[in-house]
């Protein structure tokens, strides 16, 4: 019941005008940045982040998660009309919402979404009021080794459930650790990784790091691939948005499954792209006719969108409990907090009750806009993609030259972007997943005093990590991670036998 | 594909020597607070070691895994080149003259060469849009862009 009592303060928080107004703004901007293609939740947080210094702390994260909601519902509008998956959770959404779309059911296709978005997103979010509470309580009596344990388990996570190669995963995890390395050593005062420049000395910034990336590697992808888009014109009329709501009635059990399931999976880094296909092939398999999905099945939309939906509002539910993101967008979250003065982790429940709380009831109120903005305003947030491509790329690049120099304000900030950029686009060429990367730059310095704190208590003995129990339970859960895709093939083989 | 493998393998393989060399100077042991500076990036060094190699080896012996579909297709570095290298001229330019007028010459210079746009198009995009740029981050986000020599040339502030 305390809950109830905290979400109504935050409600307060949230309601108010200049609030209300931030979430509108924040679901604006965020829906045409999930639209445009090189720009996605992560790095439109990012590029957005330095205009939130001027903010208060909760109007700001307000700002930040409501371009997150933006542009999770602008992913299903690519999706669905242009067939192009805008984030990697979306692209189960195009299997049968662009048939869909094709057939001239754009309408019922896109209302489905953001239906199935919001229903996903107020399951998650419901779970998150009474759960988080509760996690950060328990997180309380964590200290280093545990701390080191929960974020063992992040990475391996990536490892053992990310699905790609071993060795580029863990290859792109180091390479994080060690970029949060370079610069200034918080415990001895050295300067670390520098090779005597003056440039390396403050570190890498994460959030230019992000933007160069996602932002810049993702255009030069984009135009290597030589996307034509050719979208599908569609009109929303109320009579469709009532029409396609009557008929999702119908699909109740679709949307808790995917419900249930984007919010198990989210808690866990990278969760939301597994959760989707998951979702999607729970549906075809339980369905009365999976015959019919690929060609325009509703029920192939409602799945997908509502676990993804539910996964991007449970990643946040580790980042405000225990500091540690599951996605990069909650990292960038994340590492705007510090900027702004917090210290993220389980105190923040206790001595920052009304950033927290605001958040919270702003993911309701940011939710419910954004169903609301979209459902009116898809031929306009679909008309950006028609802009030429002449304009639209050297325009966002330049958007993104701008985010990357206003963390520090410094214009090295724009060269570091750009060699991020082709670091991001050789990377992505060659299968090494970019998420994990950007989250071991985020956490370095926080597991890297883990670590050392906890090495320090136990006079360097590694013993410490199996001295308590919650410690040891995660250690030797991370250690399973990772070597589960060495073993699950040699399972599944027996099975088939 | 395969060769683009082995060299980002290689390169990575170079980045954690280099590491390891550093982190070496920076002292890896037990400190008087505990692990000295270099011991967190020594044994990331010698993680991203490990990988890189395996990366390399697996590459370099598995080989026949790979399909041949190439690092880049057929002409279509040609577009990328397109899009990277004026970018990195708007970049270089921005520290002579500053990121409003680097954009607005790099916005102009793209839509012309790539697009092919009308002038009168392009006139209205790469003037706009930098102008409002100036207006929403100088004068109402109070975030000062780099002017580089742009307030000597123009005389303007």
């Amino acid at each position: 019941m305390e809950a109830l009592g905290n979400l109504l303060m935050g409600f307060q928080i949230a309601l108010s005008p200049y609030n209300l107004f931030i979430a509108t703004v924040g679901i604006v901007l965020g829906t045409i940045i999930g639209v445009l293609p090189g720009l996605g939740g992560a790095n439109g947080v990012a590029i957005l982040l330095p205009i939130t210094f001027v903010m208060p702390p909760t109007s700001a994260i307000i700002l930040l998660s409501c371009i997150y909601w933006g542009a999770l519902f602008g992913g299903a509008i690519t999706s669905i009309l242009f067939n192009i998956p805008g984030e990697p959770w979306s692209v189960a959404t195009t299997f049968d919402g662009h048939p869909m779309a094709k057939q001239g059911r754009g309408g019922e296709a896109l209302t489905a979404a953001f239906t199935s978005s919001f229903f996903g997103a107020a399951f998650a979010i419901i779970l998150v009021t009474f759960f988080a509470p509760l996690i950060a309580e328990f997180s309380l009596k964590f200290g280093p080794p545990e701390f080191l344990g929960i974020q063992m388990l992040t990475f391996s996570a990536f490892v053992g459930l990310g699905g790609g190669s071993v060795p580029k995963t863990l290859a792109s995890i180091f390479i994080g650790f060690i970029m949060a390395a370079v610069g200034l050593d918080i415990i001895s005062g050295q300067l670390r990784l520098t090779f005597g420049t003056m440039e390396l000395m403050r570190g890498f910034n994460f959030v230019v790091a992000v933007i160069g990336l996602f932002g810049i590697g993702e255009i030069l992808l984009t135009v290597e691939e030589g996307l034509e888009l050719k979208g599908i014109q569609v009109k929303v009329s109320w009579r469709t948005v009532v029409g396609t709501l009557r008929e999702l009635c119908k699909y109740w059990r679709t949307f808790i499954r995917g419900a249930i399931i984007g919010t198990w999976m989210g808690i866990k880094p990278g969760g939301a792209t597994p959760a989707s296909f998951m979702s999607y092939g729970l549906a075809k398999k339980l369905s009365k006719n999976p015959e019919k999905f690929g060609n325009g099945a509703i029920e192939g939309v409602i799945a997908p969108e509502t676990a993804a939906h539910a996964a991007g509002v449970s990643a946040l539910l580790p980042m405000i409990t225990l500091g540690i993101p599951g996605s990069p967008t909650a990292a960038v979250m994340l590492g705007g907090l510090m900027i702004w003065g917090l210290q993220p982790g389980p105190m923040l429940f206790k001595e920052n009750p009304e950033f927290v709380w605001g958040l919270i009831a702003s993911m309701y109120t940011g939710n419910v806009i954004g169903v609301l903005i979209v459902l009116l305003f898809v031929p306009f947030f679909a008309a950006i993609l028609r802009l030429p491509f002449a304009i639209l790329f050297p325009s966002i690049v330049y958007v993104c030259a701008i985010g990357a120099f206003a963390v520090n304000n410094s214009t090295t900030d724009i060269w570091y972007m750009m060699l991020f950029g082709i670091v991001g686009y050789v990377f992505k060429k060659l299968d090494y997943p970019i998420a994990p990367m950007v989250l071991a730059l985020v956490l370095g310095d926080m597991a890297e005093s883990a670590l050392r704190q906890s090495l320090i208590m136990s006079q360097g003995s590694p013993a410490i990590f199996f001295a308590s129990p919650i410690s040891a339970a995660l250690v030797t859960a991370s250690a399973l991670l990772v070597v589960w895709p060495f073993i699950s093939p040699h399972l599944h083989r027996k099975r088939a036998v | 594909m395969r060769k683009a493998d082995i060299a980002c393998g290689l390169a990575l393989l170079l980045l954690g020597g280099l590491v390891l060399w550093e982190s070496l100077k920076l002292k890896i042991g037990w400190g008087l607070n505990g692990p000295e500076g270099g011991f967190f990036p020594f044994w990331l060094a010698v993680g991203l070691v490990i990988c890189s190699g395996a990366i390399v080896l697996k590459a370099f012996f598995l080989g026949s895994s790979y399909t041949d579909r190439p690092f880049v297709r057929k002409g279509g570095w040609v577009p990328v080149v397109k899009v990277a290298v004026p970018a990195f001229g708007m970049v270089a330019l921005t520290e002579a003259i500053g990121l409003y007028p680097a954009a607005a010459i790099y916005l102009a210079v793209y839509m012309r060469w790539i697009g092919r746009h009308r002038w009168v198009t392009i006139l209205l995009v790469s003037i706009l849009l930098p102008v409002a740029s100036y207006f929403l981050f100088d004068k109402w986000f109070l975030i000062p862009m780099p002017k580089g020599y742009w307030t000597v040339i123009s005389g303007l502030y």
